[in-house]
Order: C-alpha cells, then sequence, then structure tokens
C-alpha cells in the first residue's frame, strides 16, 4: 500500500463531506437542539408537551382511547407495524417460493415491484381510489356481502381509515419483500433441497425445516426496513386522509409537519423529530450491526 | 400417471398465481380505464365497463388548463430529479472509493456514519435547514431543493457503491499504481467505467426517489411556479369532489417517468434495490 498524501483526501473526501456537513450533520445537531430549546433556555417541555399533547389532530397517545382510532400518532404508527411487518414477511416469502418455478414469474415479480417505482402521491390516490363506495374494489367487494361498514369510503370513516392506509401500505411495499425473498431463495444451494428430497423429505418439510432457516438473514433485513419504512411514511397519508377523519390515522412524520407547517411551532416540530428518529434508530442500530458483522468476515 | 398429475397441479398453480398478479395489478388497469373515460360513464357503469366512449379529454384537461399547470410541474421536476441524480452520484462515487482504496483514519467511523445517515428520517434536518435557506435566499427556489436531495442522495448510494466496487477484482488498482497512474485518473478512468451497471441501478433508483419526493418539496417550494409534478397532483384532488378521471390521467403523467425508467433498466433497478438491502 502506498502512501496517500492529503492532496488525494481531500480531493475525494473534501466535497462530498462538505456537503453532508452542512446540508446533513448541521441540521441533524440543529433539530435536536431546537427540540430542548424554549426561549434561551434548555429545557424538556417540547418534549413533554408533545407526548401530552390531547387534541386528536396532534397527539401522540390518546389518553382514553376507545375500541377503533384516534388512538393518536405514536400507537398507529406501532399497529401499523404490527400488521404490515408480519403481512410482508409472510406475503413475501410464499410468493417467492410459489414464483421459483412458475410460467413468467419474472412477468409476476415486475407487475408486484411496480409499488416501489411509483411516487407516493400517486399510490395515495390509488389507495384511496380502491378504497371509494362508488368505484372502489374493496367496498364493491363488501357491498355484495352486505357488510355497510365496510362499504362505504373507508379513507373517510375513522373506524377504517387507517386500515386502509395500512392495507395500500402492504399492496405498495411487498414488491420489496418478494425481491429480497427471491434474491435470497436463488442462493439457497440446490444440492441441500437434492439431498433432504433423497431422505425422503415432503415438500412442506423442506419449507419448514430447510427454506425458511436458510432466508433468516433476509427475514431479518425484510423485517427491519420495513419498519423503518413505516415509521418514516409522510406522502401516502398525507394525501389520502391528511391524518383524518378527526385524527384517526395520524402518524408522527404528519404530526411533525402540522406542528412545523400548520402552527408554526418549530420547537415542539423538532421534538417529534427527534421521537422519530429515536424509534428509527432501534431497527437501523440493528441493521448496522449485521452490516458491520458481515465485514469482519 | 404421477407425472400427469403434478403437471395438472402445477398448471393450477401457476393460474393461481397469475390471478394473483392480476389483481395485484388491477389498480393499474383500472386507473389507466378511468383515464380514458368520460367521467359521468366511470361512475354510472363503473370502470370494469369496457365497453362505451374512449376519450383523451382528462389528459387534454389536465396539461392544458393553466389553473393545474401540469407541464410546469412536470418540467420542474425534471430538472430537479435529473440534477439531483447526477450531483450525488459523483460525490458518492468519491465517498466509495476513499473507503475502498485509499488509507486514512477514521475509516471506520466515517462508514457507520454514512449507515447512520441512510436510516434518518427527513423530518429530522428540515427546520434548521429551513431557517438556514430562508437567510441565505435558497427558500423557495429550485437550487434549494436540489442541493437537500443530492446531500440526502450521497449516504445511500455511497454505501451500494462501495458494496460494488468491493466485488470487483482489486488487483488493477495496484496495477494501475505500480504504472504510475494518480488516484484520480485511476477513479475516472478505470474504476468509473467498470461500474457502470452500478451506476445505472443508483441512477435509476435515485431518479425515482427524488421524482417521487414530497415532503421536501412541500417544506421547500411554497409558490406555485416552483411546485413539482407531485405537489400538482395532491393540488388536483379537490376536498370534497372527486374528479377520478381527471386525477388519474394526472397521476399517469406523473408516474410515468419512472415507470419508464423502471422498465428499461428492470435488471439494473431490482439488482439494485437486492443490494442496497442485502449486501454487507
Amino acid at each position: 500500500m502506498r502512501d496517500h498524501n492529503l492532496k488525494d483526501l481531500i480531493f475525494f473526501l473534501g466535497p462530498p463531506l462538505l456537503i453532508l456537513v452542512i446540508f446533513v450533520i448541521y441540521p441533524i445537531v440543529g433539530t435536536i437542539i431546537l427540540s430542548f430549546m424554549l426561549g434561551d433556555t434548555l429545557t424538556l417541555e417540547n418534549y413533554r408537551e408533545v407526548l401530552f399533547e390531547t387534541i386528536p389532530l396532534k397527539a401522540l397517545i390518546v389518553t382514553n382511547p376507545g375500541t377503533s382510532p384516534p388512538w393518536g400518532a405514536l400507537i398507529h404508527n406501532m399497529v401499523w407495524i404490527v400488521i404490515a411487518v408480519p403481512m410482508v414477511v409472510i406475503l413475501g416469502m410464499l410468493l417467492a417460493y410459489a414464483l421459483r418455478k412458475t410460467f413468467g414469474s419474472s412477468f409476476i415479480l415486475g407487475t408486484i415491484f411496480l409499488g416501489m417505482v411509483l411516487p407516493g402521491v400517486v399510490s395515495g390516490l390509488i389507495i384511496r381510489f380502491m378504497f371509494d363506495a362508488d368505484i372502489g374494489i374493496f367496498p364493491r367487494i363488501f357491498a355484495l356481502f352486505n357488510v355497510p361498514l365496510l362499504s362505504h369510503t373507508w379513507t373517510i370513516y375513522p373506524q377504517t381509515a387507517l386500515f386502509a392506509l395500512i392495507l395500500g401500505s402492504i399492496w405498495l411495499w411487498l414488491g420489496f419483500s418478494v425481491t429480497l425473498y427471491s434474491a435470497g431463495l436463488d442462493s439457497i444451494p440446490s444440492s441441500l433441497i437434492e439431498a433432504a428430497l433423497v431422505d425422503g423429505a415432503s415438500e412442506r418439510e423442506i419449507f419448514t425445516k430447510i427454506i425458511i432457516p436458510q432466508l433468516k438473514p433476509v427475514t431479518t433485513v425484510v423485517i427491519l426496513m420495513t419498519i423503518m419504512w413505516v415509521l418514516k411514511l409522510f406522502d401516502i397519508v398525507y394525501v389520502v386522509t391528511g391524518g383524518g377523519p378527526g385524527g384517526a390515522s395520524t402518524v408522527l412524520a404528519l404530526i411533525m409537519y402540522m406542528y412545523f407547517a400548520s402552527s408554526l411551532e418549530y420547537n415542539k416540530a423538532a421534538a417529534v423529530s427527534v421521537i422519530l428518529a429515536l424509534l428509527t434508530l432501534i431497527p437501523a442500530y440493528w441493521y448496522m450491526k449485521m452490516v458491520l458483522s458481515g465485514e469482519k468476515q | 400417471m404421477r407425472w400427469k398429475k403434478i403437471s395438472l397441479g402445477q398448471i393450477l398453480f401457476t393460474l393461481l398465481l397469475w390471478i394473483f398478479a392480476f389483481l395485484w395489478l388491477l389498480p393499474f388497469v383500472a386507473l389507466v380505464i378511468m383515464s380514458i373515460k368520460p367521467y359521468t360513464e366511470v361512475i354510472l357503469q363503473g370502470w370494469w365497463n369496457i365497453g362505451g366512449n374512449y376519450t383523451l379529454k382528462n389528459y387534454i384537461e389536465v396539461l392544458a388548463n393553466p389553473t393545474y399547470d401540469f407541464i410546469g410541474g412536470l418540467k420542474n421536476s425534471l430538472v430537479v430529479a435529473t440534477i439531483s441524480t447526477m450531483m450525488p452520484i459523483i460525490f458518492a462515487a468519491m465517498i466509495a472509493y476513499s473507503l475502498n482504496y485509499l488509507t486514512f483514519k477514521g475509516k471506520t467511523l466515517l462508514f457507520v456514519l454514512i449507515l447512520f445517515f441512510m436510516s434518518v428520517p427527513q423530518q429530522m434536518v428540515v427546520i434548521p435547514l429551513f431557517n438556514l435557506y430562508v437567510k441565505v435566499g435558497l427558500y423557495d427556489k429550485i437550487l434549494g431543493i436540489i442541493l437537500l436531495h443530492s446531500a440526502w442522495g450521497i449516504p445511500w448510494i455511497a454505501f451500494f457503491l462501495r458494496n460494488y466496487f468491493k466485488m470487483l477484482p482489486q488487483s488493477f488498482v495496484e496495477a494501475a499504481r505500480v504504472d504510475g497512474a494518480s488516484e484520480s485518473t485511476i477513479f475516472f478512468r478505470i474504476l468509473l467505467p467498470m461500474s457502470i451497471p452500478a451506476l445505472i441501478a443508483a441512477s435509476s433508483i435515485q431518479f425515482t426517489w427524488v421524482w417521487g419526493d414530497f415532503f421536501y418539496a412541500m417544506v421547500f417550494l411554497p409558490t406555485p411556479s416552483n411546485y413539482v409534478i407531485t405537489q400538482r397532483l395532491a393540488l388536483l384532488k379537490g376536498e370534497y369532489h372527486i374528479d377520478w378521471g381527471l386525477l388519474s390521467a394526472g397521476a399517469i403523467l406523473a408516474m410515468l417517468p419512472p415507470l419508464l425508467i423502471y422498465l428499461s433498466f428492470k435488471k439494473y433497478y431490482v439488482r439494485g434495490f437486492v443490494g442496497w438491502g442485502l449486501k454487507g
């Protein structure tokens, strides 16, 4: 290895690091500081007010929640994760496995992946449309079965708005998980499966005893990435419901925007951002550890 | 007998998967149909009635009506997304090069920082940047949002390209150095040309993301003449009355550029996603 002189380092790292310092590092530090400021004093007041806010449109946690939303943005984000993550994992894995030997599988994969390509605003409009009482697919089907609660426009009723968004997000994000699982399946050595077949293992045993364990690293990545994606969701919520009706479908990223743009409470907006970032850091930390331990091997 | 039985089962199975794919695609199909039918027909007969009249009226209305100004939105988006794709690719490649081929103190720290920046939510940067932009005159300027998007793209592209550089044979860098080539020559003349598949993958994904951005645009571009296409489209949806014909035509126009990129570079695009998520 020859020694690199300072000139090379300045040439390669100077410009990009300068940009990162100005547009990423400085504002991150700035947001953290802002979140602790009230006037000229350092305080936890912003966090306290944001966390205990009771107006449903801005609440992170609703104090006496009913059986249907609004439950508060933080809870909505959690419900979203609890529903979407298992769906995305299970559907993605099964579908990738089923598509292995199917005619036209690359076309089907390409179709499912489309959701990943759409601008969020377009996705939002499609979700709004899928759950529209007059022309949407879901309400029309439930109308046939005479379920009144589910045959109206899902996105304008508090009981259904959040769940319409969650289902829509699964529709969008499945492409990510199927694609990763397909790549994961390709990398499982076929000798493993052949050996199991020789030993008389059934298709089901192969799936549960070989495929699922072999796919574990992929599953971890899918889970972590899905959690991060769900936490950061903004545009589909903004476009489809705007957090409504009555705060029944708010999420953290949207609350942050409301403090910022509607009520111009920058310190509170910063506090919500930090809460959101801390939550994102949990899966991110896990992911970073995975990447770094892969480095050492 | 046994062979026949399996193949029949497989045909049914394949059929089932195709039905699933069709259902998955159905919202897009509906969107296309609604965009080329008069809205009154859609309301009365449903978009699933393929018969009846077809018209390009919705598209013409969206493109020609100055209150919607879709042309302006498309133009702004094209400028923002194109420049915000090229800039971070170059800068990220320089970081990736340093991480792989240069020795310096704090290399691990830089790598960890890059991983950290990849996961930070957009909300974490807007308030201080908003204040800064107002002060220096970048607020409500296309340039301001281009700089932000470019910076925001650097971490993930650097990570992505670093992984790609790692897969390339390492000996050629040493060989070029022995021949007396400077680092910048190696970077521009040897490494970048070898990395074209990765550059295409990263560019396609970055372009799609910048094109689809709504949050940064809402914060930093408040004046209608500066609106990007996602803002234009969101505005098209009225608060109470929704004209789905108009809206679906608008949605299709807004998704066309990323869609075309995806279809043209599908192989790179999907591989890029896998590399981005899985590698490490």
